[in-house]
């Protein structure tokens, strides 16, 4: 019951955004509520992967980038971004279902995971940054090394290539698929799959002495974050363009914040959590004398040191503990 | 035979800087079980310690050799206090919060001293190998880094410091049972790793130059090699730094440096699916 409860609200507040947005804001601050609604889902995706599989994984950038990544490269070779979508999310989640085999059936502890996650997000985030020059090219599309591909083609229609999509419309896809994306997660979580997966978080062994192969459960959780990374970047490489920041260690370290501060173990915390401070980073790099970065770190330090839950469930009075169906901690 | 040699002094200076700058890391992550991921920044710092006194004057070496461990251990030992104490035994949490400062400290540098790129010239100049040149500071950090290997590794074998420190590493409850207080151990422990990271980063300040952000450029290597490594801190950072150290080296001479991390960050990744526990998980177990 209150799971569907929560799947209305959120519903009626996608519309109610997608309804009045578009009309206050102007357009660059639309294209920027576009940015953050992406951002959202990223968010969105480690909550899923941390927060409700166990698996702390300090590469989400990575499949962010992969996916938008992908996705340029695929516009860009087919003059349409009808298929361009399908293969952003599944070359992420190739890399993930492949880096996740490795990982979880080499029954790597939470250290490790963190290292090879790590490792995964620098050797892209270096290797992208080398790709300058002519001969890095994939079929018509240049990487274009450390400046990324700033033609990077915005959606248009299915299956109308000359007719791109207008900026109030990306902003409108972008908020549909974040709501999308928490249904999906709300739905997963509350089935037989989703279910399993919180009881691996909490206690693995007794999972498995329960007879579930708990490596197929976290290599599948792990697989769908991944793909709802590189449905972000997607997003994303539509409002900017892709380039190789979306690897560096900047953004993994963001994700975790947004997470960890939104309070681990819930859906909207992390979602909340990253529009908050992407609206506060972006007031304080107006600031003359502040660094963002500072802000940022100072945030993360005091969110672990006060409120190791999280904001949103501390502010809310342990409310997430009560909820039945959603495994909060 | 010359460009052997000259190969061979090149992979042995990356065996050397990667073991220098991994190893503030590897004691704290050895001796608490902390993985400080401000340990880059802490190099940063150490960097900016010694530039900053040389350029007030004082004697380079004074600056790089002595200044900047004892900037950073003290740095260390006041974050030790407000920050890691509080996170014992949670892990995640030290990973998170040290990451938090990391950022914050990146943002508070850039403030103060600007983002540009600060830096000394190598001192000592150049040597000849046959037909080629090499620079001389490069052979002196090779002999920094024995003698930080043997250094910590005397300290902690001979000293009775050092006993005590083996001792709450291996069993804290017993050690306090028997006088020590495991606390202020892990205290000394954490100054001691962030001393030698401000050691580290002064060392290789005339190689990277010195920026706010430098840190991050070295901080996942130091971590993938002390994982790689494994349990025992000194056999397994030095083991682990030779065989990635040489590995990255090599693949830049082939292909180009980024392709040359690339081939050593991979390196890592299978050697972690095959030794999960990390090279001395099941090699030199019973080396410190």
């Amino acid at each position: 019951m209150r799971s569907a409860f929560e799947i209305i609200a959120a519903i009626i507040v996608a519309l109610a955004a997608m309804f009045m947005l578009p009309r206050i804001l102007e357009l660059f601050a639309l294209i920027n509520a576009t940015v953050y609604v992406s951002m959202a889902v990223l968010a969105l995706s480690l909550a899923l992967v941390w927060g409700f599989g166990g698996i702390l994984c300090f590469g989400q950038a990575a499949f962010f980038g992969l996916g938008g990544y992908a996705y340029a490269v695929a516009a860009i070779n087919f003059a349409d971004t009808t298929l361009a979508v399908p293969v952003a999310l599944a070359v992420p989640a190739l890399v993930a279902a492949a880096l996740g085999y490795v990982m979880f059936f080499g029954r790597i502890s939470d250290v490790y995971m963190g290292a090879i996650t790590l490792t995964l997000t620098l050797i892209l985030f270096n290797f992208v940054n080398s790709t300058a020059g002519d001969q890095w090219r994939i079929g018509a599309a240049p990487l274009g090394g450390f400046n990324g591909i700033p033609a990077t083609p915005p959606l248009n229609f299915p299956g109308d290539p000359g007719n791109p999509l207008p900026p109030e419309t990306i902003f409108l896809v972008a908020v549909f698929a974040l709501l999308l994306c928490y249904i999906l997660a709300k739905l997963t979580l509350r089935s037989r799959f989703g279910r399993i997966c919180v009881a691996i978080r909490e206690n693995e062994r007794r999972a498995e002495l329960l007879g579930y192969d708990v490596r197929f459960y976290k290599l599948g959780i792990f697989t769908l974050g991944a793909a709802m990374a590189g449905l972000a970047g997607m997003l994303f490489a539509n409002c900017v363009f892709v380039s190789p920041t979306m690897f560096s260690l900047f953004y993994s370290g963001q994700i975790i914040i947004w997470v960890m501060v939104g309070g681990l173990g819930t859906l909207i915390g992390p979602v909340i959590g990253a529009i908050l401070l992407n609206l506060l980073t972006t007031w304080a790099g107006t600031l003359p004398d502040i660094n963002p970065s500072l802000i940022l770190g100072v945030v993360l330090v005091l969110a672990v040191l006060m409120v190791p839950k999280g904001v949103l469930p501390s502010l809310t009075g342990g409310l997430g503990r009560l909820r039945p169906g959603s495994g909060a901690r | 035979m010359d460009i052997f040699l000259a190969v061979g002094f090149q992979v042995l200076s990356g065996i050397a800087t990667l073991f220098i700058t991994s190893l503030g890391l590897a004691i704290i992550f050895g001796m608490m079980r902390v993985i400080n991921l401000a340990h880059g920044e802490f190099l940063m710092l150490g960097a900016y310690a010694a530039i900053l006194s040389a350029r007030a004057g004082l004697n380079i070496w004074l600056a790089m050799l002595v200044v900047a461990p004892l900037v950073v251990g003290v740095i260390g030992l006041i974050v030790e206090r407000l920050i890691i104490r509080r996170l014992y035994g949670r892990m995640i949490d030290t990973m998170l919060a040290t990451w938090g400062l990391s950022l914050a400290l990146i943002g508070a540098v850039t403030m103060i001293f600007g983002n540009t790129v600060a830096g000394f010239s190598a001192p000592l100049g150049s040597f000849a190998i046959g037909g080629f040149t090499a620079s001389a500071y490069a052979l002196f950090l090779i002999f920094a880094a024995i003698f930080m290997l043997f250094g910590v590794w005397i300290v902690l074998r001979f000293t009775s410091a050092g006993l005590i420190a083996r001792g709450t590493m291996q069993n804290a409850e017993m050690a306090a049972a028997l006088g020590v207080a495991p606390e202020r151990v892990y205290a000394v422990t954490f100054a001691a790793g962030s001393a030698l990271s401000g050691l580290a980063g002064a060392l290789i300040a005339p190689f990277s130059g010195v920026v706010p952000t430098m840190g991050t450029s070295y901080i996942a290597k130091a971590f993938i090699t002390v994982i790689t490594g494994g349990a025992a801190m000194l056999a397994g950072t030095f083991s682990a730094s030779f065989l990635l150290g040489a590995v990255s080296t090599f693949g830049t001479f082939a292909t180009t440096p980024v392709f040359g991390e690339v081939m050593m960050l991979a390196v890592a990744i299978v050697l972690l699916r095959l030794l999960p526990q990390g090279i001395t998980g099941r090699f030199f177990r019973r080396a410190l």
